[in-house]
This record gives C-alpha cells, structure tokens and sequence, in this order.
C-alpha cells in the first residue's frame, strides 16, 4: 500500500502552538547544570567501579598464601603522610574554585598549584611505598591479598595521576582564555573529581590501613 | 619491535579463518575504497563520521548492528552444520576453531550487535520523543559510537591476525587465565570488549543525562512515552553495572599481563569471586538489552491496535522493578557452585520475581490490543511474535530459577535453548520492529511490506525449528559446547536445528531484499508527512528525516500522548493552530574527536594484545592529546538563522495541512 496516502498525518505544526518562549528557557536545565550532573553520574559509575575492587579486596584480604599480610607490608606513617597530602589538597582545591568564582588569579593559581604539589607528592609517596613493599619481596604477585591490595590502591593512584593531568589542562585553559563559561563549568567537574578522590581514599584508609592493622 | 606479532600470527595453514577473513576484510576494503574513488569521502567525513548530530549516530549504529548480525549469524550456520554432520565423525571444524566460533558468537551477539541496535535506536528516537534538539552531551556521543566500531574492528580482526577466545562468551578462569590460555585469544577478547565497554559506560552517562535533564518544556516524567522509560531503566543498569564489568576485566588483564592473582588457582586466588562479579555485569545486561525493546513493543502495539497504552502507570512501576531486581539475581547463573540452600534459595526467589513485573507488562499489551483496532503492519507482527514466543522462553527461565532443577540442566543444551528463547524474540524481534518502525523518521520512506512479512515468517519458524529441538536435545543430555557426538537420539534434532537456521539466513536475504527495494521505491514509499502510522508520540509531529534541529519550537507538552491530542484538536478545527516565532537555533558543530579518539583506541588495543609497549604509549598519548586539543576548541556551535528555520518548518506544516485538507474532502 502506498504510505503517501496515510491517513491522519498532520498537527506538528499544532504541538507548538501555545507560547513557548517562557517556558523553553526553564524547562531544559543550564547547561552548568547538565555538565554538573552528567559528571556526577561518570562520577558515581566510578565509585560502582571501585566498589568492586574494594569487594575483591574484602575477599581476598586473608588469601596471603604463607606470605606477609597486611600488618607485615603497611606503614602507617607514609599513609598518614599521604592521607594529610590529599585532605589539605582537596582544600587548596576548594580555594581555586572559590578563586575562580572571585575571578581572583592569586587564589585560582594559586589553589591549583598548591593542589597539584600536594597531589604529587602523594602520588611520590605512594610510589616510594609501593616500590618499598615490592622490594622486600611482596609484590603483587605474591598472593591474592597482595594482588587485590595493588589493585585498589593503585587504581586510586592511577586516577589521582589522571587528576593532575586534569588539573594540568586547567591551569592552561584559564591561563589561555580567561574565566569563560565553558571552562568554569570544567573547572566545577574537575573539583567534583578531585573530592571524590579524597572520599575514595578514605574508604581506602579505613578499609586497607586501618582494618589492615587492627590487632 | 613488534611485541609477539610475527608472520605466523595470520593462520596461513587454517584454511577457514584464512579464507573468511580475508573474504571480511577484502569485502570491506574494497568497500572503503569504492567509496573513496567515488569521491564519496569528504561527504562520508563531513556528514557521518564526524556528525555529532544524535540522529546520524544512531544510523551509524544500528548499521554497524546489521553488518554483526551477519558475522554473528556465520558463526551459528557453521556451528549447526558442524554439529549436523558430527554425529559419530568429526565434522569439518577442528575442536581448537569450533570452540573459538562459539566464544565469538556469543561475544559478538551481545556486545557488538544487540547493544548497537538497541543504542542505535534510542539515539535516533529519544530526543525526538522528548522534544529536544540532540542528547546532553553531542561529542560525547560521537565519542561512545567510535570506540564501539573500534572494539567490533579488534575483534573481527581476530579473524585475520591470531587468534579469537576459546573460552565461550564470558571468559571464565582459570580456562582464561595465562597458563591454559597462553595464545592472543583471550586478549582480543579483553581489549575489544573493553574499549566498547567505555563506550557503552559513556552512552549510560549521557543518556541518562539527557532523559533526567533535557525534556521538553511541560513533559514532566510520568507524561514520558514508554520507551523513554524503558531506556531510562537502561541506561540507569548500564552506569550501574558497566563499570563492574570494567573492574573484572581489568583484574582478569592484570593476571594475565602482570602475574596477579585475582583468578588463579595458585596463591590464594579466587576464580569464583570472577563468576559473581562478571554476572553482577552479565545478568543486568540481559536487561539492559531487554528494556529498550519492551519499550518499543509499547510504542508499536499502542500505534497499531490505536489505542492509549493500557496501564502506563503500572508498566512505568514495572519498569522500574524489573530494573531493580535485575541487580539481584545473579547468582542463579551458577546455583552448582554450591552456596548452600539459602543462598540458592534466595536467588531462585528473586528470580521468580521477576516473573510478576513482566507479566504486568505482559497483561497490559494485551489489554492495550484488547477491543483495539489492529493494523497487522510488520512492527506489529514483530511484537505479537514476541508476546507468545518471549513467554515460553520466560517460563522456561522459571523452571530453571528452581535449583534443583537448575542441577538437572546446568549448562546443557536447554540452557541455550532458554536464553535464545528469551533474547531473540525479546530483544532481536523487539530490534527489528523498532528499525521498521522508525525507519521511516530516520530515512524519509518506509519499508517495503511484502519483503518485510516474508523476512518476519522465516525468520520465526526458523527460530522455532533451531531452538525447540535444543530443549530436547538438553532433557536427553547434551552438553552446551559439544564439538561432536555418537549419542543416536540426539541426532534428528540436530538436523532440524539446522533446517531453522537455514530459514533465518532465508529471512535475512528477505531483509537485504527489503532494503534494495525500498531503496529503490523510495518515492511511492516516501513519508510525506511525517506520521506514516499514525502516532502518538512526538517524533512523529516533525518530518522524516527530522531538520537537524528535530524542532523548529520545542513543543509544549500538556499530557500523555501529547502529540496524538494535538493531532485530535487539529482535526477538530481545520487547522494547525497559529504559526510560532521562529528564532535562531545553536546546534553542536561536527567534531572528528570521537574518530580520532577510536583511532588511536584502535591501535592502542591492539599493541597491548601483542605486547607492543611503545605502540601502546604512543597511542595513549595521542588520544589524551586529542581530548586536550577538543578542550581547547573555542567556537562548538553553529547557528540557523530564523528565516531558514521558517522556511523548513512551513514546509512541515504545508504538507500536514495539505493531509488536514485531503481529510476534510475525505470526510
């Protein structure tokens, strides 16, 4: 049959046909808003993503197979160091936002710089840490435990690594075109990320550290 | 230099993958090359490739679903004729290719065809039917599309270069581990399915974005048509559980590559702890897949029995219920693992439950055609298919949900029968009735009816033939995976499990038939209005194919069906109401960061299955290059003036008026 003669077609026109300027502008969310949201739903995919490393571990915890358990390899004092590292830098990072909002360059820059020290220092840290457990013979593939405790710490690692090429683009993209829109809506992103880290990390420090050395 | 690639990685003495992949890959090249000497390219580039236009990419996907469904539909024509003559002989697959078809099958089946089509459909359809003017996040999308194609490129090249999986569709440890696997396979499955994965993870972001974010002015949740809530449940599973499915793969790369031990056998691994975490994945996934499709059953039988949908309050609650115990069922993938009653028993129960929300979503099809006036057009005929068929495929998902008798069938040729049964007519008729459905919005015609309904028959008495005889086949006995037999019974069935396959290759040919002559009758099948079938929704109150902006004024919803009450008051007074202020409209511009981020994720996977460091860096550096330098772009917009949005919009509304007109004289 021939579809031209369809019946019934027409109206489109008729959908829109009560004033719509009002309305249009409120009801389809800024696009601050959507950026916002949609890196709140990456953001919460990522923390199922952990969530999982973070099950394996709980599992695996005991799995030392004859080698050295969590009391043997974790030393508090780098974790303390570390932690107060991220705490102080998701701060500095709430200063470059606030700085960013005043449209002041000497907190912006200078929150973001104070970030991007503290973050690589952790990431220093950590690396020296792990560097130190493998040297004594404990590497990841000593035993399950071992393996699963790599995993989720190193996965943080890895994001807090991403983060600072983040935070990296940042500084150059303000330092290039200003405080425009555009790039405000990613700096808000950026801190989303680098605080979510933070959260992560203490999940880490409860879970590995402290429930590692509990007697 | 070149990792573990050598010359002997392409299977000089195999001569069935040497054959059929360089038949692909000619095929294709030849293709690409066609087009280029055409002088096709720069249209391809400027109109396709790097579209970011939410219409475009989804054309590109469910194309990149039907070019899959023919790999995937190789594969099970081979495995059926090995398995119908290797009654007592050996047949003409060797054991080491045989088990690599069925891991591809199952991979490519799920991941690289059904997953396409269904994103496909809801990128073509879901801004129209909210009345927006793209998804939330336009490059993005484009992003998600090009890892897809890059991850269905590593893994068909698998053909030509190595080696696939011979582990079936879900790598299961310790058989996947480095030690039992030693070859490539396992790492094209890894990397390919990895790489799609993050695309798929990023469509989940933006589509749920877009649904919770951009609606309408007026189009308040529960005034949504019923395949955005499906979809919505989708995409919420897929940013749910996707990012589970990333985390195993990458502890299963990191016992491969690094000498883990997340899955071994050895020093205190766990390979269990992968089946739990790889079906806390894999079961959403079904639904994932599923959803979208009952969503668009709920479009088709409303549009053709002309009827609201009936019960759109409890579908919505169904909807949603489903998606919420389909998070707490896994377990009953592997009741012989041996949990304990409890454990069992809880997961047995959970999976019954389900059972309830579908069936309310079943009644409610029903009722929605009950004293309707159905209009037998092929979607329709694809869902009524559905409804019988998905039920006995259903009831049989309930037998299995009881343990005990989960034990009697655990991995036999039932199970495939029960899972075929529900994905096919669920999710692959609920496909097909979406692509006839919609294909007009998207193209402009419709498709070709006779060549439709020919495509439709054999398509579902093959389906039975090839899988009914499985159930049997799997209360005698058989095993799942059985490379050959010598059991006598067994052997009829196999034969008319063949014969079924041959008829849904027949309907596939009645497909590609159905293409070339629409194509070719475009003009008697054009759509000139717009709504050919008569609908509901809002994607049906603009042209096909729509303007790029979708609107030339965003609607303002009212209700339910808001574009069906509209089109009511229209018939009413003879008109269309009074012409809307046009204004300039800002559209995303084309970007080729998504192209060039799957280049370089193409390279990338593939240095790291063979072990080529330095190709890896480099390629990992060039993607994060690629993001920075889109980052930097200043200007990622493109203006309509008014005017030309005038012009395009009253050519819509001449051409419904002039139906309006045709009507009044009619009447």
């Amino acid at each position: 049959m021939s579809i031209t003669e369809t019946d019934f077609a027409f109206a489109g026109g008729a959908v829109a046909d009560v004033p719509v300027a009002v309305h249009a502008e409120r009801s389809v969310a800024s696009r601050r808003i959507v950026a916002a949201f949609g890196f709140w739903i990456f953001l919460l995919s990522d923390v199922v993503m952990f969530s999982a490393f973070f099950a394996t571990y709980v599992v695996l915890v005991d799995m030392t197979a004859g080698g050295p358990s969590g009391k043997d390899v974790f030393n508090l004092y780098t974790v303390a160091l570390e932690t107060a590292c991220l705490l102080v830098s998701s701060f500095s990072c709430g200063m470059a936002s606030l700085g960013a909002r005043a449209r002041s360059n000497f907190m912006y820059y200078g929150g973001m710089i104070a970030t991007f020290l503290l973050g690589a220092a952790f990431m220093l840290l950590e690396i020296r840490d792990f560097a130190g457990t493998v040297a004594q013979g404990a590497g990841p593939s000593r035993s399950a435990f071992l393996s699963a405790y790599f995993a989720l710490v190193g996965c943080h690692g890895v994001h807090v690594t991403m983060g600072l090429l983040f935070l990296l683009t940042m500084i150059a993209q303000v330092y290039a075109k200003g405080y425009r829109a555009d790039i405000l809506r990613r700096l808000l992103c950026f801190a989303l990320f680098w605080h979510t880290l933070d959260i992560i990390w203490v999940g880490i420090f409860t879970v590995v550290y402290l429930l590692g050395v509990a007697p | 230099m070149f990792g573990k690639l050598t010359w002997d990685a392409i299977p000089w003495s195999h001569p069935i993958p040497l054959f059929a992949g360089f038949g692909a890959f000619g095929m294709v090249g030849a293709v690409v090359l066609f087009l280029i000497f055409k002088g096709y390219a720069p249209y391809l580039w400027r109109e396709w490739i790097t579209s970011c236009d939410h219409k475009r990419i989804g054309v590109m996907y469910v194309f990149l679903a039907c070019v899959m469904i023919l790999r995937g539909l190789t594969d099970a024509i081979m495995m059926r004729s090995q398995l119908a003559v290797a009654y007592n002989a050996p047949g003409y697959l060797p054991p080491d290719h045989y088990d690599q078809i069925f891991s591809a099958h199952g991979t490519i089946m799920i991941l690289f065809m059904a997953m396409p089509f269904v994103i496909g459909l809801m990128n073509i359809v879901l801004p129209l039917q909210l009345g927006v003017r793209d998804v939330a996040f336009p490059t993005l999308n484009s992003v998600s599309f090009w890892l897809t194609a890059t991850g269905a490129l590593l893994i068909n090249l698998s053909l030509l270069i190595g080696e696939f999986a011979k582990t079936g569709w879900l790598p299961y440890p310790p058989l996947s581990e480095l030690t039992y696997s030693p070859g490539v396979g396992v790492d094209y499955y890894l990397w390919s399915v990895q790489i799609a994965g993050v695309g798929t993870l990023l469509t989940g972001v933006n589509f749920v974005t877009t649904i919770l974010k951009l609606r309408a002015p007026g189009m308040t949740l529960m005034r949504m048509p019923m395949f955005a809530w499906t979809a919505l449940v989708s995409v919420l599973l897929i940013v749910c559980v996707f990012p589970i499915f990333t985390a195993t793969l990458a502890m299963l790369t990191l016992d491969r590559y690094l000498g883990f031990h997340f899955f071994t056998n050895e020093a205190g691994g766990n390979m269990m702890m992968f089946m739990n975490l790889v079906w806390a994945w894999g079961h959403p996934e079904v639904y994932i897949l599923v959803m979208p499709a009952y969503g668009i059953f709920s479009e088709v039988v409303q549009t053709f029995s002309g009827k609201p949908l009936f019960g759109y309050r409890s579908m919505v609650i169904a909807a949603m219920a489903i998606g919420v115990l389909a998070l707490l069922v896994w377990l009953h993938h592997f009741f012989t693992m041996g949990a304990g009653g409890d454990v069992n028993g809880f997961f047995g129960i959970t999976t019954m439950i389900i059972a309830v929300p579908t069936g309310v979503k079943m009644f409610n099809w029903l009722f929605t055609m009950y004293r309707g006036r159905i209009v037998f057009r092929t979607p329709m005929m694809w869902s009524l298919a559905f409804l019988v068929t998905f039920t006995i495929g259903g009831m049989t998902g309930v037998m299995l949900a009881v343990p005990p008798a989960d034990f009697m069938v655990h991995n036999s040729l039932f199970l495939v029968a029960h899972f075929h049964n529900v994905i096919i007519p669920g999710v692959v008729f609920g496909a097909f009735a979406g692509y006839t459905y919609w294909f007009p919005k998207a193209f402009g015609f419709c498709l070709d009816e006779k060549w439709g309904k020919a495509a439709f028959w054999c398509w579902l008495i093959g389906f039975y033939l090839a899988f009914m005889p499985l159930y049997v086949m799997g209360l005698m006995g058989a095993t799942r995976r059985l490379q050959h037999y010598d059991v006598a019974e067994w052997y009829p069935w196999m034969l008319v499990a063949e014969l079924g396959i041959i008829l849904v290759w027949i309907g596939i040919a009645c497909q590609i038939r159905q293409l070339v002559v629409s194509f070719r009758h475009q003009q008697e099948l054009r759509d000139v209005t717009g709504d050919p079938w008569n609908g509901r929704s809002l994607e049906w109150s603009t042209t096909s194919p729509p303007p790029a902006f979708n609107f030339a004024v965003l609607p303002r919803v009212e209700s339910r069906d808001t574009y069906w009450i509209a089109k009511q008051r229209a018939i009413e007074t003879h008109s269309l109401g009074p012409e809307p202020a046009y204004k300039d409209i800002e559209l995303p511009r084309n970007s080729p960061t998504g192209f060039v981020c799957a280049f370089f994720a193409t390279f990338l996977g593939f240095a790291m299955i063979w072990h080529i460091w330095w190709l890896a860096a480099l390629s990992f550096i060039g993607a994060f290059v690629t993001f920075v330098a889109f980052a930097w772009r200043d200007r990622d917009e493109y203006r309509i003036p008014a005017p030309e949005v005038a012009r395009i919009d009253r050519a819509n509304r001449s051409a419904r008026l002039a139906a309006l007109a045709h009507l009044g004289a009619a009447a």
